[in-house]
């Protein structure tokens, strides 16, 4: 692939895990940084193909612009609050989350 | 007698409408034997004693006063019979875990389409089964409570993802089960615990209400002890489904009109690929009489040639871990369940692997690159099924592996699933069915796999054998 090596360094580890919102121990981003870097290696097998040409496929099975008609459902009020209840944080028919907005 | 909870859907079918016995006499008969050997085996996480019982009771009531029997087991294939189900699908007022912390007390306010299916049907739910946390593995050894054993050795693994349902039905604490299959997760605890493993094709049963894993690729599908039972399970679960998309529109065929058809005439092909150096002695030797057995039977068997399963387990890899970093980013403990934080190692090292191959600047060198490959495997099979009806091929390298053989590698579910993940790639069905036994008294599966929406085929190949080799009587003594 495009990288001189398959080895991800200890910075990728913790950018990828700021990516996808992960907070990682130091032992978890040591192993990490290991196992990645053998699966990468691994996957480099696909190299040796010649695909010049060939469609990707984002599915197996070929179905087309599946849609359904734009209109309103009504649903049980008590759904609506069987849900919110769920929420850890809740107030007053409300899901409670920290700010994320500052003026 | 024999007990209830041996039964098969078939033979339950047969003798509720015979009133032989009652689906609560069943539904009791199930949770003895789980009170029993569950101690032992761990399939369950969830057991619904007293709402299985009564719904059971609702069915006797049921049973009693209608007039035409026939009718009503036409209509309701699954009518009082007890199933388990995976606890990776929602049911409504039933805590669902996906055998996560983060879930670990979370109770879904809906049935997942498999589950409405099923009920409509009119099983009863008896519990829910272990998995690997999320489906992610080939063992049960990453759940986050704790790991299933197989029963046929207790210190062997059952297989996974699916190998609570696989060790469930195996052990007669239930009449049938479901399980779900991304990249093997239904065929392989099949293999390893010696029961039919149905894989549909991509889109034949509806997605809607699975806890999602890698959404290209998740199928749901039936685990039962013999092949009549999977045709009975899947010709209620298929069909398309409004609130899944991608599940297909095409007629659903009466599964098992063709069952005394036989099998004389067909074309199977034997992929040489598929019995490489790390398939284990036993396995090749049991899968080729069963090549034999065919052959006796009439069947035509072709060598044929496929691609390198390597190829297809590097394409897995790389889109599974991009669809579950994509799916499990809604884990996000604002709205349901537990935080991040609650997330065990492998869902970490999966989404960590999947946020890196589709990050800027990576997204064309691995993901665009397994989608392309992607195509040629499928090719690859179009290509194939012109000169076959279908392909057979060992459905797990090994028999049951030892506790803690996961651990060993980061490759192992790969690697343990490299002869079913192909098919998956292309959205192909396959089966498993037991072929035999180790020396050390495991069951070893074969797979026969056909070309998408051909399960009628396959269910009917798979029954000649089954009828003909009887190894579905063998049980595990535990």
């Amino acid at each position: 692939m495009n990288r001189q090596n398959n080895m991800i360094s200890r910075e990728e580890v913790k950018h990828i895990a700021k990516l996808a919102r992960l907070g990682l121990t130091k032992e978890e981003i040591e192993k990490l940084q290991k196992d990645l870097s053998v699966t990468l290696s691994y996957i480099k097998k696909l190299e040796e193909l010649n695909y010049d040409g060939v469609l990707p496929t984002s599915h197996p099975v070929k179905l087309e612009n599946i849609t359904r008609k734009d209109e309103a459902k009504t649903r049980e009020l008590g759904e609506a609050s069987d849900l919110i209840k769920m929420a850890p944080g809740n107030k007053e028919g409300y899901i409670k989350t920290r700010r994320i907005l500052f003026s | 007698m024999s007990r209830l909870n041996q039964l098969t859907i078939t033979g339950a079918q047969e003798g509720l409408k015979k009133k032989e016995f009652s689906s609560r006499e069943m539904v009791k008969d199930c949770l003895r034997r789980i009170e029993e050997i569950d101690k032992k085996i761990k399939a369950f996480i969830t057991v619904c004693d007293e709402n299985a019982t009564k719904e059971a009771e609702k069915k006797d009531g049921r049973i009693r006063v209608e007039r035409d029997l026939k009718i009503l087991f036409r209509k309701y294939p699954l009518f009082g019979i007890p199933v388990v189900v995976k606890d990776n699908f929602c049911t409504a007022e039933i805590k669902t875990t996906a055998a996560s912390r983060v879930l670990e007390n979370y109770i879904p306010t809906y049935d997942a389409t498999v589950v409405k299916k099923l009920k409509e049907a009119g099983a009863i739910i008896l519990g829910k089964t272990n998995l690997d946390a999320w489906a992610h593995g080939s063992s049960t050894e990453t759940s986050d409570f704790f790991t299933t054993r197989n029963p046929w050795n207790l210190s062997r693994l059952p297989g996974g993802s699916s190998g609570g349902s696989a060790a469930a039905v195996v052990a007669d604490m239930t009449i049938a089960a479901v399980g779900s299959e991304t990249g093997g997760s239904i065929r392989q605890p099949s293999a390893w615990c010696g029961t039919v493993g149905l894989k549909p094709t991509y889109g034949r049963v509806s997605r809607f209400g699975l806890i999602a894993m890698a959404s290209s690729l998740d199928s749901p599908g039936p685990m039962t002890k013999i092949v009549e039972d999977s045709a009975v399970m899947l010709q209620v679960l298929a069909g398309k489904d409004d609130l899944d998309s991608t599940s297909l529109p095409n007629p659903i065929p009466d599964y098992s009109a063709n069952f005394n058809k036989g099998v004389s005439g067909i074309k199977i092909g034997v992929p040489k690929e598929y019995f490489f150096s790390e398939v284990q002695e036993d396995v090749i030797k049991r899968v080729s009489e069963a090549v034999r057995i065919f052959e006796k039977m009439g069947v035509e068997i072709k060598e044929v040639s496929l691609f390198d399963p390597k190829y297809a387990i590097a394409v897995y890899t790389i889109l599974q871990r991009a669809e579950v970093s994509a799916n499990l980013a809604r884990y996000d403990g604002i709205r349901y369940g537990n935080d991040r934080t609650f997330l065990g190692k492998e869902a970490k090292k999966r989404i960590m692997l999947g946020t890196f191959v589709l990050s800027a600047g990576y997204y064309e060198a691995y993901y665009q690159r397994a989608q392309k490959v992607r195509t040629l495997i499928c090719q690859d099979f179009d290509e194939v099924f012109k000169g076959v009806d279908l392909i057979l091929g060992p459905t797990s390298p090994s028999v049951a592996m030892p506790f803690g053989a996961s651990k060993e590698s980061p490759m192992f579910g790969e690697i343990q699933d490299a002869l079913v993940e192909p098919s998956t790639i292309a959205g192909l069905p396959g089966i498993n069915i037991c072929c035999g036994f180790s020396s050390d008294n495991l069951p070893v599966g074969l797979q026969i796999i056909g070309p998408q929406l051909g399960e009628e085929l396959l269910f009917r190949t798979a029954l000649a054998y089954q009828n003909e080799t009887q190894w579905h009587l063998k049980k595990p003594k535990i």
